[in-house]
C-alpha cells in the first residue's frame, strides 16, 4: 500500500531548496520588520518548513489549500510568487491581496490558495465547504487544511471532522503540532494529547508523522492523498514539529526554556535534511552554495519588487467590500 | 360595461408557501444552488418551509446538517468560494451567534481581504423575532446587529410578495446575503400579481402613502405599523408606512423622501433601542433631512430586556400597534 | 478666558445677526468698548464688551445669525480681573445692610429659555421672512413652534423684506413692537392714572434759561419732563424695576428709557443712564445723541437692555394725553401729552395757562393706584420748581 517517495537527485534538491527559500524569505522579513517596512504581526514558520514543503509535494494544481496566519511556508511551497508575497508583507498594491491582508492573509485564487486565516480554527469549516463544492461539482480535488494543535481546542475542529467524515469529503487535515498555542503548552491544554486518537473519535483515519523530516512528511502526505481519493474519505495527519522563534515578534518566550529550543534546533528540518544529504554524498557543497545564492537573488528581487510597488489609493479603500460579480 | 378583464389575477398563499416556492424556483433554475441546515430535509424545516424539497431534489442538494452552526455556515462560505450557490438555513437568529465568526470573519471579510480575488455568493436564511412565547433564547431580533457589518446584504421580507421573490435577488448578488424571516409571518396570507417575476431588493417601499407622519419599519413590525396606520386614519391622522425591506445597504433616499413629505417620523424596530437599526435610520434622517423635520424623531423599539416567557411581559416588551398609535398621536396632536 | 456672547437686547430677542466686528484677534479691549455690531429687529446695535483683556478668538463670522447666548468671541483676560458688570436690577434686600461697602449681590437675570422651533418651521419662517417672535405659542411637541404655526402666522402677518443691511428694518421693528406689546397686554394688568399739570412756572423758567444760549444749547421742555419723572422715582421706587418670573426686582439706578419715534414709523426706547443724576444740560445732550443714533440705527446694546422705566413725551404735534403700554419686563410707563394752552383756575381766577397731561400706566402686580397717584403728584410738584431740576 505505502508508496515510496521517488528520491532522485533533482527532487532532493527541490525539497531542500523549497525549505531554504522559506527560511531565507522569513529571515529577510525579520530584517524588514525591524526596519519597520513590515508592520503588525509576523508569525514565523522557522522550524516547521518540512511540513508545508512535504505536504505540498503531494498536491496537484487542482487541489485546494486552506492555511493559518502562519502561512508563509504554505504559500511559498505552493508556488505563490515570492514577489507578490513580499509586496503583500509590505502592504503594497502589487501584493497578492493589494496590501489588504498582510502577513496573515495570503490568498491566491489561481493556485487555489484559500487564504491564511487568523482566527484559530476558522479555516476548518471553509475546508469543508471547498471540499464539498469540489465533490458536488464532480472534481477529484483534495483540500489540504492546515491548522495548529491549538485549533483542536476549538469547536470548529470537532464540528468539521464530524461533518467531513459524515459527508465523506476529500480533505487532508494537517495538524501542525508545534507544541504551543502561543504560550500554552499542549499538555496543559489538552486532556488527551493524542490527536490521531481524537480524529479517530470522528472515525477519521490518521497517523502521526515526524514533522521535522521532510521526506517522512511527503511520504505520509502522498499516501494520505491517495487514500482520500481512493476511499472518498478525509484523512488526518499530525505533524509533530517545533517553531524556533517567538509566536509573533513580541514574545519573551517565558513559557519554554532556551535549552528546549536548542535541543529542537538540532533536529531542525533543514539542518537534518542537508546533513543527511551531505553525509550520503547526495548533494555537493557547491550545489548548496549555488542554491542559496539563487534563493537570495530571488528574495532580493522580491524585496525590490515590493519596494517599487505603489500603494493602493485611499479612494479604493472600500473597493471589494462588496463585489460586483463573482470572479470567473 | 365591457371593461376588459384585468390581466392580473392575484396569487394568494402563505408566507411559508411563498418562501418554499422561492427555494424551489432557485433549485430548479440553477444546479449550483443547494440547501444546507438543521432539519431542513426529513423534518421538513423547523418552520416547515422546506417540506417536500428533500423528496423532490434529493439528499445531495437538500442537506440536513448536525447541530454544528459554525461548521455548516463555514462550509457554506467555502462552497461559495469554490463555485456553488449555497443557501444555508440557520434555524433561528439566536443560533446564528454560534456561526458569527464564519459570517463576520470569513464571509464578509474574505472578498476585501483577498484584494477582490474571491466573492462569497452565499445566502443565509434565518427565522427571527419574538411573539411566540418561547422566551429569551428563542426570541431575539438581531437584524440590526447584522446590518452593522459592511459587506453583508440584510433582507427582511415582510410580505408574501417579498418572501416569494427576494431570494431571487439575493442569489443574484455576488455577496453574502442574510434573509431574516420573522416567525410571526409564516402563517400570514397575502397575494401578488400572477405575472410577477421578481422584486427590487435595493429599495425600501412605501406600503401605505400618507401625509402626516412616516412610520418606518421592517420585518415583523410592518403589519403592526399598518394596523396602527389604520387606527390613526380613523382619528384623521394620515400615516405613511415605509417598509425598509433591506436593512443593509439602507435605501436612505426612500426614507428621506418620505420624511420630507410628512416631516414627522416614528421608527418601529423590534430590536433593542440602543445602537439599533432604528438609531441608524434616525441618524440618517438627522444628517440628511434635519431641516425637513417638524417634530422630534420618535422610536418604538423593544424594551431593553431579554424577552420574557409570560405573555403579558412579552407583549409589553415588543413594539405594538397601540404604542405606535399613541406615539403618533402625541407627535401630531400634542396634549 | 471670557466668553463674549450674543446679548439679549430685549425681552423678546431670540437671535441676532453679526454684521460687523470692530475688533480683531489680538486687540486689547476693556469693559465698555464697543466691539461688534449686531443686527436685530430693532436695527443695528453696537455691542459692548464687559471683560478686559485681549481678543483671542472670533468665533462667529460676519453675516451669521445666531441665538442669544451664543459665544461670539473669546477674550483672554489672563492677569486681568474681569470688571464686575453693574447690574441693572438688584434683588430685594432681605434686611437693611449694616455697611454700605458691601456691594449688592448681583442677581443673575433668569435665562430666557430657548424657544423650541422645529427645523422645518425655522426654515419656512426664514423663507417667509416671518419673525418667529410674533408667534405666541407653538402647538407642536413640548410647545414647539412647528410648520403649521409659522404658516398660520404668515397668513396674517405681512411678509417683511429680508434683513440685508445694517440699519433699521421697520417691518421687522413693527413685528418686534407687536411681540413686545402683545406680551405686555397679555401679561401685565395695567392700571392708568393721569394728572394735569400747570407748566407756567417751568416754561417761564426755561425761557429765561434758554434766552442767552444759542439754539444748539437750548433745552426743550421734554428735558424737564424727563428729569421730573426720574426724580419722582426716587420717592416711588416700586415703579422702577422689572417684574420677572413672578417677582418684582427693584432697579439699583434710575435709567429712563426715552421713547423715540422714528421717521417712517417705529419706536425705540433706549436708556439714559442715571437720569436722575444728570443735569438738564447733560440730559439734553444725551437726548439729542440718542435720537440721532436711534435714527441712524447706531444704538448700543446696553442702552436697549438697561431701561428701568419708560418715559414718552408726544411733543408739539402729538395728542393731548397718552396712555402708555408698559414695555416688559418694566413695570411702568410715564406719558406726557402735548403742551396746550387752556383756561386754568388760579387762585379763584381763570387764567390762560400752558398745561400738560401726565399719565402713568403701571403694573398692578407690583403697585396699586395709591402709589401711582403719589408718583404723579411728585412729578407735578417737581415741575413747579424747575430751578431745582
Amino acid at each position: 500500500m505505502t508508496k515510496k517517495v521517488h528520491l532522485d537527485h533533482a527532487h532532493l534538491l527541490h525539497l531542500l531548496k523549497a525549505m531554504i527559500r522559506i527560511r531565507h524569505f522569513e529571515a529577510k522579513c525579520v530584517e524588514l520588520y525591524q526596519a519597520q517596512k513590515i508592520l503588525g504581526f509576523l508569525h514565523l514558520y522557522d522550524g516547521e518548513e518540512a511540513v508545508s514543503v512535504g505536504v505540498m509535494e503531494a498536491l496537484t494544481p487542482e487541489d485546494a489549500i486552506i492555511a493559518t496566519y502562519r502561512e508563509h511556508g504554505q504559500a511559498l511551497a505552493r508556488g505563490v510568487d515570492p514577489k507578490c508575497l513580499m509586496a503583500e508583507m509590505m502592504g503594497k498594491l502589487n501584493g497578492c491581496c493589494r496590501g489588504r491582508g498582510g502577513s496573515m492573509h495570503f490568498f491566491d485564487r489561481k493556485r487555489r490558495f484559500y487564504g491564511g486565516n487568523a482566527i484559530v480554527g476558522g479555516g476548518l469549516p471553509l475546508a469543508l465547504g471547498v471540499a464539498l463544492a469540489d465533490k458536488m461539482q464532480r472534481r477529484s480535488a483534495v483540500t489540504a487544511c492546515f491548522f495548529g494543535e491549538g485549533a483542536v481546542d476549538e469547536g470548529e475542529f470537532h464540528e468539521t471532522l464530524n461533518l467531513a467524515k459524515l459527508w465523506r469529503l476529500p480533505i487532508l487535515f494537517v495538524c501542525e503540532n508545534n507544541l504551543y498555542s502561543m504560550g500554552m503548552a499542549v499538555e496543559r491544554a489538552e486532556a488527551d494529547i493524542d490527536f490521531v486518537h481524537k480524529a479517530s473519535g470522528y472515525r477519521v483515519a490518521g497517523e502521526k508523522v515526524d514533522g521535522m523530516d521532510v521526506v517522512a512528511v511527503e511520504s505520509a502526505a502522498r499516501n494520505a492523498i491517495d487514500r482520500i481519493r481512493r476511499e472518498n474519505d478525509p484523512y488526518f495527519l499530525e505533524c509533530r514539529t517545533y517553531r524556533f522563534r517567538a509566536h509573533s515578534m513580541f514574545d519573551a518566550q517565558l513559557y519554554r526554556s532556551k535549552e528546549e529550543v536548542e535541543a529542537w534546533r538540532k533536529k531542525g528540518p533543514i539542518l537534518r535534511f542537508q546533513t543527511w544529504l551531505e553525509a550520503n554524498r547526495l548533494i555537493k557543497p557547491e550545489e548548496i552554495a549555488a542554491m542559496e545564492k539563487e534563493i537570495d537573488v530571488e528574495i532580493a528581487e522580491a524585496v525590490a519588487y515590493a519596494e517599487a510597488g505603489g500603494l493602493e489609493p485611499i479612494s479604493e479603500l472600500e473597493r471589494f467590500v462588496t463585489m460586483d460579480e463573482v470572479p470567473a | 360595461m365591457n371593461a376588459p378583464e384585468p390581466t392580473l389575477t392575484p396569487n394568494r398563499m402563505t408566507y411559508r408557501e411563498a418562501s418554499k416556492q422561492a427555494l424551489r424556483e432557485a433549485l430548479l433554475s440553477d444546479p449550483r444552488v443547494f440547501l444546507m441546515g438543521e432539519d431542513i430535509g426529513r423534518y421538513g424545516g423547523c418552520y416547515a418551509v422546506t417540506k417536500g424539497l428533500l423528496e423532490e431534489f434529493g439528499e445531495e442538494r437538500i442537506r440536513d446538517t448536525p447541530l454544528s452552526e459554525s461548521a455548516f455556515v463555514g462550509a457554506g462560505v467555502g462552497t461559495a468560494m469554490a463555485g456553488m450557490r449555497p443557501i444555508v438555513e440557520i434555524m433561528t437568529v439566536n443560533f446564528s451567534l454560534l456561526a458569527l465568526d464564519q459570517i463576520l470573519n470569513n464571509a464578509v471579510t474574505i472578498p476585501h481581504m483577498s484584494g477582490g480575488q474571491f466573492a462569497i455568493p452565499l445566502v443565509i436564511r434565518m427565522a427571527t423575532g419574538g411573539g411566540r412565547r418561547v422566551a429569551a433564547q428563542h426570541s431575539r431580533s438581531l437584524e440590526g446587529w447584522y446590518a452593522h457589518i459592511p459587506g453583508l446584504r440584510v433582507l427582511t421580507p415582510a410580505t408574501v410578495e417579498d418572501a416569494r421573490f427576494m431570494l431571487k435577488g439575493a442569489l443574484a448578488d455576488p455577496n453574502p446575503v442574510i434573509i431574516f424571516e420573522h416567525v410571526m409571518l409564516y402563517n400570514m396570507e397575502g397575494d401578488f400579481p400572477s405575472d410577477m417575476k421578481e422584486v427590487d431588493i435595493a429599495r425600501a417601499k412605501v406600503r401605505r402613502a400618507g401625509r402626516d407622519v412616516s412610520l418606518i419599519t421592517y420585518g415583523g413590525s410592518l403589519f403592526k405599523a399598518l394596523q396602527a396606520a389604520d387606527a390613526l386614519s380613523s382619528e384623521g391622522i394620515d400615516a405613511e408606512v415605509i417598509d425598509l425591506r433591506t436593512l443593509r445597504p439602507l435605501d436612505t433616499k426612500t426614507i428621506i423622501d418620505s420624511v420630507a413629505r410628512t416631516r414627522r417620523c416614528i421608527i418601529i424596530d423590534e430590536g433593542w433601542r440602543s445602537g439599533s437599526i432604528s438609531a441608524e435610520v434616525g441618524m440618517r434622517i438627522a444628517e440628511e433631512a434635519f431641516f425637513e423635520l417638524d417634530a422630534p424623531l420618535r422610536r418604538v423599539c423593544s424594551r431593553e430586556a431579554p424577552i420574557p416567557y409570560a405573555a403579558h411581559l412579552e407583549d409589553a416588551c415588543l413594539p405594538q400597534a397601540a404604542t405606535i398609535v399613541a406615539v403618533a398621536r402625541e407627535l401630531i396632536r400634542p396634549s | 478666558m471670557n466668553d463674549f456672547k450674543m446679548p439679549a437686547l430685549g425681552a423678546d430677542m431670540e437671535a441676532g445677526t453679526l454684521v460687523e466686528w470692530l475688533v480683531k484677534p489680538g486687540d486689547r479691549v476693556k469693559s465698555g468698548d464697543v466691539i461688534a455690531v449686531v443686527e436685530t429687529q430693532k436695527g443695528a446695535i453696537e455691542v459692548e464688551v464687559f471683560a478686559e483683556g485681549v481678543v483671542s478668538d472670533i468665533l462667529i463670522p460676519v453675516g451669521e445669525r445666531v441665538p442669544v447666548g451664543t459665544v461670539l468671541a473669546q477674550i483672554d483676560g489672563a492677569g486681568v480681573a474681569p470688571l464686575p458688570v453693574e447690574p441693572a436690577i438688584v434683588a430685594p434686600k432681605p434686611a437693611p445692610q449694616a455697611l454700605a461697602e458691601a456691594p449688592p449681590k448681583p442677581t443673575v437675570a433668569p435665562q430666557v429659555s430657548r424657544r423650541k422651533i422645529t427645523p422645518a418651521a425655522r426654515r419656512r419662517a426664514v423663507a417667509l421672512s416671518l419673525d418667529l417672535e410674533t408667534i405666541v405659542k407653538g402647538t407642536g411637541v413640548e410647545g414647539s413652534i412647528r410648520l403649521a404655526d409659522v404658516e398660520a402666522a404668515a397668513s396674517v402677518a405681512r411678509p417683511a423684506p429680508p434683513l440685508t443691511r445694517r440699519g433699521l428694518d421697520l417691518s421687522q421693528m413693527r413685528q418686534a413692537i407687536a411681540a413686545a406689546m402683545s406680551r405686555s397686554k397679555r401679561e401685565i394688568p395695567h392700571y392708568y392714572l393721569a394728572e394735569t399739570v400747570d407748566l407756567h412756572l417751568s416754561l417761564t423758567w426755561l425761557e429765561a434759561f434758554n434766552a442767552d444760549r444759542p439754539p444748539i444749547e437750548r433745552i426743550l421742555p421734554a428735558v424737564l419732563f424727563l428729569k421730573a419723572a426720574a426724580l419722582a422715582l426716587r420717592e416711588q421706587s416700586k415703579l422702577n424695576g422689572a417684574y420677572e418670573n413672578g417677582v418684582f426686582l427693584p432697579a439699583a439706578g434710575i435709567h429712563v428709557g426715552w421713547a423715540i419715534a422714528l421717521r417712517g414709523g417705529g419706536l425705540i426706547a433706549p436708556a439714559i443712564r442715571d437720569t436722575d443724576k444728570k443735569t438738564l444740560v447733560e440730559l439734553m445732550a444725551a437726548m439729542r445723541d440718542l435720537v440721532e443714533r436711534a435714527r441712524r440705527g447706531n444704538l448700543r446694546s446696553s442702552e436697549l437692555t438697561s431701561p428701568t422705566i419708560t418715559v414718552t413725551s408726544v411733543g408739539d404735534r402729538g395728542a393731548e394725553s397718552v396712555t402708555g403700554v408698559i414695555y416688559p419686563p418694566q413695570v411702568a410707563i410715564v406719558g406726557f401729552g402735548r403742551v396746550a394752552t387752556r383756561p386754568w383756575a388760579v387762585e379763584g381766577r381763570v387764567e390762560s395757562r400752558p398745561l400738560v397731561t401726565v399719565s402713568l400706566a403701571a403694573d398692578h402686580r407690583v403697585t396699586d393706584g395709591h402709589i401711582g397717584g403719589l408718583y404723579l403728584a411728585a412729578v407735578a410738584r417737581l415741575l413747579q420748581e424747575p430751578e431745582k431740576l
